[in-house]
């Protein structure tokens, strides 16, 4: 039997609510009023919304852990509403704030659940849960043991995640995953997620409450108001340039510029070439390199290439030739997953205006600076102003066709 | 003869009171909680179904013991019958009342947790609300098998099995010379029991309560 791993895993399906409604018993004022909407296969769609605004009870629909009152679920086209729902959830990833991880089992335990009840066979189940606990940047050895209270709040999630992935289903469910965690935490277990979902391509919904979190890991986010209803469901950058109404530029809120920062990472800027020496390199050949190269500085890399210290003309003179003594740490790195806004503010803290970017093992790549940041931005936003100004332009036609049909239609009415 | 002669003439006799005195404790202490939990699993869930079996099994607490085993004697004769139902019956209320907060006590999102990733009803009490209710649902076990320790000294009013006949013929022979070495060899007996079984308690919660959640 073949192992699942990322190179084959299940990738996602399409979902398609039709007509979406639930009413409470006992509340007269549905919960989740009529809510159609079409998710690509491969795609992270993000619900966003006021607190009580139906989030949850629309996505606890897709695996019927809240039967609807009324409306279709398809899930890869294939109609969910009245299959049996213990079956449906086992194709369906669920994860849950404060990761729902059950304290009497092991991580282990805990990720092993779903396949086990699925019946795969034991070794298949180990190999499994080793190989999605590396996935969620947990090493096996150390985790594999642990239980819960074990784990920080950060590790419980990467763990719950895990244990959603667990089955390799090809649609995943996050009901605010990252709410109960600090925010710097919250910023890499979304990285993380980022960089999954690159590996995976499963189809994942996902609720949260707080819009920059939609902005950064969503492809389309759905801000949802009262009873569900959508306000608007488009991508992040169209929301940001083009907010349909005055609810949904309410909830972009202030400094929209900004956070388009966050839809841009490092590896879509270009990142210029440095001059490096490593450690083990002569101290001749340092001074030949600072004296050959074009800049007045440049980037000593320790043993491993990583990024260890900029070095200065003058600084190696000063300190008498000691590489021990000489220059300033590198005190901060981005990698190319990082957004424009990671980006932006390491450049602004480094007292020379520049910050190196690193690979995956934190090997050096190359540099970004202000003049390639500002650039950047002004760009983006140029092209975002002509996207929007299409799109009125688009809309308009639209509407003035609907308004023409309408009258043709109305006439027509007429002479009947 | 004093205490320790009386214990040395006497000591085959003790020994096969103070067994089955244990032996009787152990087998309705099974039954009274294979029933309290199936109890608390049916009433948990909803309000009137837990205040009813509170309340039902602590009415059963209240009649005095030898008053139910005298009202058992018409129905099922002398003996041992008597004697397990009424132990049974006695031993519930902790079991049911400490189950029923157990289950409650789980978090509502590792149940939501376990309906989500799957879980049928069965297999989600099975794997997740029983093992976590369990601590609380032990204690109860356990202050349940200390009453039914005292109480089974009754039985012997009915010819049931255990220490309480060595008391009782203490208390039935008062003034006699051994008397009083009957009457204190069973209460020593049923002390040193209780705290046996009590032992035994810490091991199985040592050895059934993950480590994952123990205090
Ligand atoms: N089990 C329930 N019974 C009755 N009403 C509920 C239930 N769950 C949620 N609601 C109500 O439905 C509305 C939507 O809730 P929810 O989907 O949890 O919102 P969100 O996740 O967006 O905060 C709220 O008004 C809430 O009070
Ligand atoms: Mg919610």
């Amino acid at each position: 039997m073949p192992e699942p791993s990322a190179g084959h895993a299940t990738t996602g399906a399409t979902i398609e609510l039709d007509a979406l409604t639930k009413v409470y018993p006992g509340s007269s004022a549905p919960a989740v009023d009529n809510v159609s909407m079409e998710i690509k296969a491969g795609e992270i769609v993000i619900f966003v919304g006021p607190s009580g605004c139906g989030k949850s009870t629309t996505l606890k629909m897709i695996n019927r852990l809240i039967e609807p009152t009324g409306g279709r679920i398809r899930i890869g086209g294939e109609d969910v509403t009245d299959m049996d729902p213990v079956k449906l959830r086992r194709k369906v990833g669920y994860a849950i704030q404060s990761a729902g991880l059950f304290p009497h089992m092991t991580v282990a335990q805990n990720i092993a659940l779903v396949p086990k009840m699925t019946g795969w066979p034991k070794a298949r189940i180990k190999a499994r849960v080793e190989e999605l606990l590396d996935l969620v940047g947990l090493d096996p050895g150390e985790f594999h043991g642990r239980y819960p209270r074990q784990l920080s709040g950060g590790q419980q999630q990467r763990v719950g995640v895990a244990r959603a992935l667990s089955a390799d289903p090809p649609v995943l469910l996050m009901d605010e995953p990252f709410g109960a965690v600090d925010p710097i935490t919250r910023d890499h277990l979304q990285d993380e997620l980022i960089r999954l979902q690159h590996e995976l391509h499963k189809t994942i919904v996902f609720v949260t409450h707080d819009f920059d979190e939609a902005i950064k890991i969503g492809d389309r986010i759905a801000v949802l108001r009262e009873h569900s209803h959508i306000a608007q469901f488009d991508t992040p950058e169209a929301i940001l340039t083009n907010p349909a109404d005055d609810f949904v530029s309410g909830f972009v809120g202030a400094g929209a510029a900004l956070k388009r920062l966050n839809l841009t990472r490092v590896r879509d800027v270009e990142i210029t070439d440095y001059p490096t020496v490593t450690l083990d390199d002569p101290l001749q050949e340092i001074f030949n390199r600072l004296r050959g190269s074009g800049t007045n500085e440049i980037l000593l890399l320790d043993k491993r290439g990583r990024p260890y210290k900029w070095l200065r003309r003058g600084d190696l003179m000063r300190a008498r030739g000691s590489l021990a003594r000489a220059g300033t740490l590198v005190s901060d790195t981005v990698t190319r997953d990082a957004t424009l806004r990671d980006a932006l503010e390491a450049v602004l803290t480094d007292n020379a205006g520049r910050v190196a970017v690193t690979g995956r093992r934190g090997e050096y790549e190359g540099v970004v600076d202000m003049e390639t940041l500002i650039n950047s931005v002004h760009e983006l936003l140029e092209a975002d102003r002509l996207d929007a100004l299409e799109h009125q332009h688009e809309l308009q036609e639209l509407r003035s066709a609907q308004t023409h049909a309408e009258q043709e239609g109305a006439e027509g009415g007429s002479k009947a | 003869m004093n205490f320790w002669e009386y214990l040395s003439n006497r000591h085959q006799q003790l020994l096969t009171d103070a067994y089955q005195h244990a032996s009787a404790v152990f087998q309705c202490m099974v039954a009274a909680t294979v029933i309290g939990v199936l109890i608390g699993i049916v009433a948990y869930r909803t309000e009137w179904g837990a205040s009813l079996a509170t309340t039902a099994t602590s009415t059963i607490l209240t009649i005095p013991s030898l008053a139910m085993i005298g009202l058992l004697i018409p129905i099922v004769g002398l003996g041992v019958p008597p004697t397990v139902i009424a132990l049974t019956l006695y031993g519930l209320l902790p079991i049911v009342r400490n189950s029923i907060v157990g289950l409650r006590g789980v978090d509502p999102s590792l149940v939501d947790a376990a309906t989500g990733i799957g879980m049928s009803r069965l297999m989600r009490l099975v794997r997740v609300e029983l093992p976590l209710a369990w601590p609380p649902i032990l204690t109860g076990i356990r202050v349940s098998t200390q009453m039914l320790m005292g109480i089974a000294a009754i039985a012997a009013y009915a010819s049931g099995p255990g220490l309480g006949n060595e008391i009782f013929r203490g208390i039935g022979s008062l003034g006699s010379k051994n008397a009083l070495n009957q009457v204190l060899a069973g209460t020593l007996g049923i002390i040193i029991l209780a705290l046996l079984f009590d032992a035994a308690y810490v091991l199985i919660g040592r050895l059934t309560i993950s480590r994952g959640i123990r205090a």
